[in-house]
């Protein structure tokens, strides 16, 4: 038992990602509106990015700039957080917003024919035509 | 200047792209030659690369100079350079079959279009030619955002179901995504080659596995494998028709690269064949996607509907012909990488011909068509025949490789899902020729057409659906040529099982 809440407390930033990933997949999933579905799809990239900054992370360590240099002795990699998934996740980012501007856009294009964003009467629209 | 080749391919269109929208606010005539001109360039140093890349085997590109494991390295080998060749070339040829259709179904949106249109073929070539897994998804995600951008700009139904395959295409983006995290998780590398040396000592971790199944599901999303591709026929059904011939035979074709490339270079033949054992389990689901596409393609009434459901089968033949694990059956699948994308060009330019003409591809009003368009339903039948894999045209050859495959490795329920494919693709076509070529012509006025007398495609149209379908029957008879100077090399080297 103790080594299973070990298992799950040690690995917790895995967990909220996963949680996170869950209710973004339930919305797009179960959402009728597709705004809200679109908010479902935010909340799973970002579970995702979230994931990668994590896996950056060293306990004890700091961000990763040299105030003097690295001097004779070299840099100790233990000191510092590894930067590049981070800088991975700035692209990302960007992914994921331009992704969701998009997304807004079609919904627009979708409001202005149908003048709902509900999905059921969308459909019910598209079987009556 | 010649050893930028592969940078150029990519950067040129992207530039031509900026362009574009900019000279799109003070002279709209302007765009179309304009993309003209970064097309033909991005396809002209693509088929150099190829001629390069067919001497010395390897062509490697670092961007900005940093070396590979740090930077971003372009690492050409014989597959990228032919489907980098493939995509450009495709996507120049339907530039110009196109132009009508576009200045007709988006007026006043050609800057948008155009720059989309080059903005789409700069992430199509990043993906083939990139040899770092996070700079893929980067352009993955460029390519299916201009996707859903040029699916959207139609009338219709289009928005909703761009917005569909926006919401499914990004959930694949995002599993591809966590699975090259789990791989930088264990190797600290993005770059292919290097990620490929480190790996081998942890084949049996199960984060490596967790990393293949997510790259899988999240590039089979991408390329509508069955049972995923419920987005494919909206999307590119309802899309305009000039988009729906751009990204038809180009997006999936490339996701199946992506996937052999994946196989090949990063986890390894060894890996995915022998540790992992999913040879099996993905060509019997490839032998269900074949049948599910053919058997939904017969239930369709529109021609292009039935063409998106084709291509669902279609998808099943690469994709369980790369994973029957023999040389016969890769060699196979990359073939028809390269003929499927022609002839479902060939099938889509057709169909936009006659969408021209008739204003409606419902297979009723097909009627009588052959008298009135002759030479574009001759290319349709070359299409037809080359689909159903009559010879002497090119989807014979790959078929040929695909089924001597399915033999060798003693996969015969592939073998028979290839063969029903075909015999369904014959009553497919054949109901086709016959309405066209048998039934009466019915004028169908109020319909936009109403005066003007449905007749032959303008020359623009027709001269690359010509040069295309020719284009079928010639790749057919070089089959022999590219396999030996251009797969055969390749395969050799990535040590595929014999």
């Amino acid at each position: 038992m103790s080594d299973l809440v070990v298992t799950l407390l040690g690995k917790y930033n895995y967990w909220l990602c996963v949680i996170l990933m869950m209710i973004g997949l339930y919305a797009m999933i179960a959402k009728n509106n597709l705004i809200k579905k679109l908010v479902g799809m935010n909340i799973f990239q970002t579970s995702i990015i979230l994931f990668y900054v994590s896996i950056g992370c060293k306990k004890g360590a700091t961000i990763s700039i040299l105030e003097h240099g690295a001097g004779h002795h070299g840099v100790d990699p233990t000191h510092y957080i590894n930067p590049l998934p981070h800088v991975l996740m700035l692209t990302a980012i960007v992914v994921s917003v331009s992704t969701f501007g998009v997304a807004l856009a079609l919904a627009i294009k979708v409001y202005r024919k149908h003048k709902t964003l509900e999905e059921d009467e969308i459909l019910m629209q598209l079987r009556s035509e | 200047m010649t050893n930028h080749y592969p940078a150029l391919i990519v950067v040129l269109p992207l530039l031509f792209a900026f362009v574009v929208s900019g000279v799109a606010w003070v002279k709209k005539s302007l765009c179309f030659p304009l993309t003209i001109v970064g097309m033909g360039l991005s396809a002209g140093l693509s088929v150099c690369l190829l001629g390069r890349v067919a001497t010395t085997g390897l062509v490697e590109y670092r961007m900005g100079g940093w070396e590979t494991p740090w930077g971003i390295g372009y690492h050409v080998d014989y597959l990228n350079a032919l489907v980098v060749t493939v995509v450009t070339v495709l996507a120049f040829i339907n530039l110009i079959a196109t132009r009508k259709n576009v200045v007709e179904e988006t007026p006043e949106k050609a800057g948008a279009f155009y720059s989309l249109y080059l903005l789409f073929i700069v992430g199509l070539t990043g993906i083939v030619l990139t040899g770092d897994l996070f700079n893929l998804y980067v352009l993955l995600e460029v390519a299916s955002l201009t996707s859903y951008a040029l699916i959207g700009m139609g009338n219709g139904r289009a928005p909703m179901s761009a917005l569909n395959y926006l919401f499914v295409g990004t959930v694949g983006g995002c599993f591809y995504l966590l699975g090259v995290g789990y791989l930088y998780i264990m190797t600290g590398s993005l770059n292919m080659v290097d990620v490929a040396t480190l790996l081998p000592q942890m084949y049996h971790s199960s984060a490596v596995v967790m990393a293949f199944i997510f790259c899988l599901v999240g590039v089979g999303i991408k390329m509508a494998f069955f049972p995923l591709h419920m987005w494919l026929p909206n999307a590119y059904g309802f899309a305009p028709t000039a988009v729906g011939s751009l990204i038809a035979p180009l997006m999936t074709k490339v996701m199946v690269y992506v996937l052999i490339r994946l196989i090949l270079t990063v986890f390894s033949v060894d890996f995915a064949f022998v540790i992992l054992k999913m040879g099996d389990p993905m060509v019997w689901l490839s032998s269900l996607a074949i049948v599910a596409g053919a058997v939904f393609a017969l239930a369709q009434k529109n021609l292009k509907r039935m063409f998106c459901y084709i291509i669902v089968s279609e998808i099943g033949y690469m994709m369980g012909g790369a994973w029957l694990g023999n040389n016969t059956g890769m060699t196979g699948a990359i073939l028809h990488i390269f003929n499927d994308a022609i002839m479902t060009l060939c099938l889509f330019l057709c169909a936009g011909s006659i969408y021209y003409r008739v204003r409606g591809l419902e297979l009723d009003r097909l009627k009588g068509l052959f008298s009135k368009m002759p030479v574009t339903m001759a290319c349709l039948v070359a299409g037809a025949l080359s689909i159903i894999g009559v010879p002497p045209t090119c989807g014979f050859f790959s078929k040929w490789y695909l089924i001597s495959g399915g033999l060798e490795a003693g996969q015969y329920g592939f073998v028979a899902a290839l063969l029903f494919s075909s015999l369904v693709n014959v009553v497919l076509f054949f109901r086709v020729i016959e309405i066209s070529y048998y039934g009466d012509f019915e004028d169908h006025h109020g319909h936009g057409s109403s005066g003007e007398a449905v007749m032959e495609a303008p020359a623009s149209m027709l001269v690359p659906l010509l040069i295309v379908s020719i284009g079928l029957i010639v790749v057919g008879l070089y089959t022999g040529g590219i396999v030996n100077h251009l797969i055969n090399p390749l395969l050799l080297k990535q040590g595929f099982l014999g």
